[in-house]
């Protein structure tokens, strides 16, 4: 069954769906988006108190993909057999219209100057050679100038809170001093710290390093964005990351941008569609549209389109890439393709400090993207020369609020037993006392790290699974380690009664049983040269140049910083020169 | 400035909506003009709120009215001939619109608001007239029968009503022709009586249902606040203090009627609807004269003390005390949105303290917003249609009537109590709209 044609086909309800539908439509063209899983209202399934379940929310998935239809297979090595990620616990991505843009915490960055063209600064600071071979460090292809306008735009929509430190050039405040230069202010003032951020705070500046409020997308104050849709202010209440905001105060696509285009005649979004590939012409060379699964009919449909966008989650992209054999496939062994290549995640470890048994530190309240962070070891803030890695991470107590179940898994720490009248005495005095600090860092690309087409496993609609090789290599293990060390001075300036210090072991390998972000990347990555990127530089398909591919896939390191406020500046980035170029002219926007 | 003459306002009546209404004069004889201005008419008398019920079908009815005599819907009026009014004259629509009288010589239920379209102009019928057959596309659907039993589903009684009650459109249009301060406040008048209906909700009705008043010349107590609708309580839109838009600027009313919200307040019941389907559409210049009429109200009652803030409870609630059980389902349930200190975050979440719908006599509309929940309109200009959840499964009739009876007294709001009793005969009253499975909206 084919259905009425369409100009713009958008695979993903999330942010960067919800961004180039939004900017399609204003540039006059009929979009069609198709996402996979149902619709949400917070009205609904968001509404006080159920969604602040946390048994239904976090612990049974309520917003997150159902891996019985589809999953990932993964291994850590390139001659080992992946098996399929059967429950979900390393990474979380989101299934149903807001995507992972409902469920994320709200911590809205900007990247680093610096980590956008990481490639040519290592180079020029510390020399070719201080690359390792087996690294692909590469550039993006884009620099902050070109997308600070779009980063701008983002937050306006986004309501994002925080605390400016330069504005065209000129000091205006004590945000980071590390951050570039902005065009304009937050929208929104920075979150107020909760106690174990202000404690933090005072901490990171006694150790002489320079804190700062995270920027968050979670509002401060009751806010009206571009497009005149309203969100609440944050209370606090810590059911952001893993749930849908129920004081409309967090950001997401459902609440800052959808309102703007249900009432659209010429937007149609279409639920429950679960898209099996894009469909190219007879050379390959252009889409023509897209053939999806309706589910509720249980019957394969098609869109015929002029322009088809990938705007499903990071490695949903890469996997429609390969079963559509759009670009070539990456194949480790003879170094060649691109699509699968350059798959990044990010390194993370929590450290924790107990504070003295008067100090309750109310761990139950905060807000997924507020909180307090140093980037005095992120991206190259530091002399890397002497050390021998490269990458870097933000440490901050981003306190999100903990739930009861979380905590109780969580226990009292490394040494605390885990059950009996010890668990609960460490239960209890690491809930009341305790505060975490996280090194949120990157993680590097590495000739055998990839994705690609399992060969032995199949989803539930007769596809191969997507298959993961992912380890944790040494370059971001030094890294970790390096910055887990400077958290020390914090520890000792808190005047903790102890603390655990969280880091990459050596030779540790990547383990898909505990949380440790759902900040997946690359895979598909944006740059300057079909032979190592799959995107040009506008994020549009070097092979079939109908076909743009947005999101996390783009990056081709993992950054410090969480991905979702660059995201959406590379969304609105793409959109501009697809509205302002493409469509007047389609064909490549970068010509070789 | 001096009255105008009535025959002056005749003239600005046919013209003056031409000119402020939408197009250049020049445009208005064109079909396609006539057309846009039936689509803005229509918009002002909110023909959708009830005409249309299933959105994909405009216009083709089927909106059941529940009243006590029964049940009515409200009948397709696509230029369908067979289910519609398309083999209507222009003469059978102006009867059933200004006279009540259908086609068929059959008198109209007064659910249509014709005692106030009848003081619609000739130009504005006219136009409505071309709208209808040639703006709107046919339906041929036939709404369901409506469910009144003999023998007060006889009709020939209404033609007794529309005698002793309705204004002929003579007199009607007389009226409406009355002096005025301002042509701005002559053309408020005639949208809010005439048009817009708002009295057929805001204004009380006597025993034998007929609005006591139909303008604002008549009496005080027009627009002081109608009988509930869906269970939903129409406001007093006087001046009064504190139960009246007397604190409500200009700017206010407007704002609220183009986007469903303001600093003040926030739409909800059938209000929503009124402004989603209609005040929504209207120009800036028709939503300030609106506004400007209504400000020209005197309260309806006369020795209502000033409203003013008193932050005794908000001094409490901050040292962490609960005066009161009403205080504590407050601050577990309420606070997060509405603040301790009763001012919400306006206009995402609205306040309370000094809010008229709070304080009215009739703790109606508050009681059935918490039992119910509501969602604020999504409008053009502010498409966000934000949710407050429903209590009616949390929280017993004791802790409604005591959060109820909280947000009536506090922060300087001065309003009756409200009993477990209460809640609970209004629970057995209003079953059907606190149980009503709601459209919710996707926000």
């Amino acid at each position: 069954m084919t259905l009425k044609r369409t100009d713009v086909v958008i695979i993903g309800a999330g942010w960067a769906g919800a961004i180039l539908a939004k900017e399609m439509r204003e540039a006059g063209r009929s979009v069609v988006m198709l996402e996979r899983g149902p619709d949400r209202a917070t009205a609904k399934e968001g509404t006080y108190p159920g969604s602040i379940d946390e048994l239904r929310g976090a612990i049974r998935h309520r917003l997150f993909q159902n891996p019985a239809k589809t999953t990932v297979t993964i291994r850590n090595t390139i001659n080992q057999t992946a098996l399929p990620y059967r429950q979900l616990a390393a990474f979380l991505p989101g299934e149903g219209v807001g995507g992972a843009g409902l469920h994320w915490s709200g911590v809205h960055f900007r990247a680093a100057p610096d980590d956008l063209r990481l490639r040519s600064h290592v180079t020029e600071r510390y020399g070719a050679k201080f690359i390792p071979a087996d690294m692909n460090l590469q550039d993006y292809g884009v620099t902050y100038d070109e997308l600070e306008p779009f980063f701008d735009k983002a937050e306006k929509v986004f309501g994002t809170s925080g605390e400016a430190y330069t504005v065209n050039g000129q000091v205006v405040g004590k945000g980071n001093v590390f951050a570039p230069s902005r065009s304009d202010k937050f929208p929104l003032p920075p979150m107020q710290d909760v106690y174990t951020a202000s404690l933090f705070r005072k901490a990171a500046t006694e150790a002489g390093y320079h804190p700062y409020a995270l920027p968050a997308a979670n509002a401060s104050m009751q806010y009206t964005n571009t497009y005149g849709l309203q969100m609440g202010p944050c209370n606090f209440c810590g059911y952001c990351s893993g749930y849908d905001c129920y004081m409309y105060s967090k950001a997401s696509p459902n609440i800052n941008i959808l309102p703007a285009l249900r009432n659209d005649s010429d937007f149609t979004l279409i639920t429950d569609a679960h898209v099996l590939k894009v469909n190219l012409d007879s050379d390959k060379r252009k889409a023509t549209g897209v053939t999806y699964l309706d589910q509720r009919e249980n019957r394969e449909k098609t869109v015929e389109a002029d322009l088809v966008i990938l705007a499903a989650f990071q490695f949903h992209n890469v996997h429609l890439m390969l079963l559509s054999g759009i670009g070539k496939p990456y194949d480790p062994v003879s170094n060649t393709g691109v699509v699968g290549r350059n798959f990044v995640y990010q390194t993370i470890t929590t450290s924790r400090a107990w504070m003295s048994e008067n100090q309750f530190t109310n761990q139950f309240v905060g807000a997924g993207g507020a909180g307090v962070a140093m980037d005095d070891f992120n991206s190259d803030n530091f002399d890397h020369g002497p050390l021998g890695f490269i990458g870097g991470s933000p440490v901050w107590v981003n306190q999100a609020g903990v739930k009861p179940i979380a905590a109780a898994m969580n226990g009292g720490g490394k040494s605390a037993p885990r059950w009996g009248a010890g668990y609960k005495a460490g239960l209890v005095d690491t809930y009341r006392h305790s505060l975490a600090m996280d090194a949120h860092g990157s993680n590097m690309a590495y000739r055998d790290v990839y994705l690609d087409l399992d060969p032995t496993w199949r989803d539930s609609y007769g596809q191969p699974l997507l298959r993961m090789t992912f380890t944790w290599k040494e370059n971001d293990i030094r890294m970790n380690q390096y910055v887990v060390g400077k958290i020390e001075p914090i520890m000792k300036a808190l005047g903790a009664r102890r603390y655990e210090l969280g880091r990459l072991e050596h030779g540790e390998t990547f383990d898909t049983r505990r949380y440790q972000t759902t900040h997946l990347g690359g895979g598909a990555v944006m740059g300057t040269s079909p032979h190592d990127s799959a995107l040009n530089r506008y994020l549009q398909s070097w092979d079939v140049s109908n076909v743009f591919v947005i999101g996390s896939n783009a990056f081709p390191q993992g950054m410090g910083y969480n991905p979702t406020g660059t995201v959406a500046a590379l969304a609105y980035w793409a959109a501009h020169h697809i509205r302002t170029t493409y469509l007047a002219k389609p064909g490549p926007l970068v010509s070789l | 400035m001096m009255p105008f003459k009535k025959q002056v306002l005749t003239l600005l009546g046919l013209l003056g909506f031409v000119s402020q209404g939408f197009a250049a004069p020049a445009q208005a004889n064109s079909q396609q003009s006539l057309i846009d201005k039936g689509r803005y008419l229509a918009a002002a008398a909110d023909c959708a709120a009830c005409h249309t019920h299933d959105p994909s079908a405009t216009y083709a009815g089927g909106n059941p009215f529940v009243l006590p005599i029964g049940t009515l819907y409200a009948p397709n009026i696509t230029p369908d001939t067979k289910y519609g009014i398309g083999s209507y004259t222009e003469a059978d629509f102006a009867n059933a619109l200004r006279r009540g009288i259908g086609k068929n010589g059959k008198p109209l239920y007064p659910a249509m608001p014709f005692p106030s379209y009848a003081r619609m102009s000739d130009a504005d019928i006219h136009a409505l007239w071309v709208y209808f057959h040639e703006g709107v596309a046919p339906i041929a659907k036939a709404p369901p029968t409506n469910k009144i039993t003999w023998p007060l589903s006889m009709r020939w009684p209404m033609t007794l009503w529309r005698w002793a009650f309705a204004p002929t459109p003579q007199t009607a249009l007389a009226n409406a022709n009355r002096s005025f301060d301002s042509a701005e406040i002559a053309r408020g008048a005639y949208l809010v009586e005439g048009p817009g209906h708002c009295g057929a909700c805001h204004s009380p009705r006597a025993i034998t249902m007929q609005e006591k008043a139909l303008s604002s010349d008549q009496s005080d107590v027009f627009l002081s606040g109608g009988s509930p609708v869906d269970g939903w309580n129409p406001v007093n839109l006087r001046q009064d203090d504190r139960t009246g838009l007397g604190r409500w600027s200009e700017d206010d009313i407007v704002t609220f009627l183009a986007t469903g919200r303001n600093l003040k307040g926030s739409a909800f019941g059938g209000m929503s609807d009124a402004i989603a389907h209609g005040t929504q559409h209207l120009n800036d210049a028709d939503l300030h004269a609106i506004a400007r009429y209504l400000k020209t109200s005197l309260p309806a009652r006369k020795n209502e003390k000033p409203w003013q803030l008193d932050t005794s409870v908000t001094e409490i609630l901050h040292k962490e005390k609960l005066p009161d059980a009403g205080a504590k389902t407050y601050v577990d349930r309420c606070a997060a949105c509405h603040r301790t200190d009763g001012h919400g975050y306006a206009p995402a979440f609205p306040p309370l303290a000094g809010n008229p719908v709070v304080m009215d006599r009739d703790p109606g509309s508050l009681i059935l917003i918490v039992l119910k929940g509501a969602a604020v309109p999504a409008t053009d200009k502010a498409p966000s249609s934000l949710t407050m959840p429903a209590f009616a499964h949390v929280l017993s009739d004791q802790e409604v009537a005591d959060v109820v009876t909280f947000i009536r007294q506090s922060w300087g709001n001065a309003a009756s109590a409200v009993t477990a009793a209460d809640v609970h005969a209004f629970r057995g009253r209003n079953s059907e709209w606190i149980n009503e499975a709601t459209s919710n909206p996707l926000n």
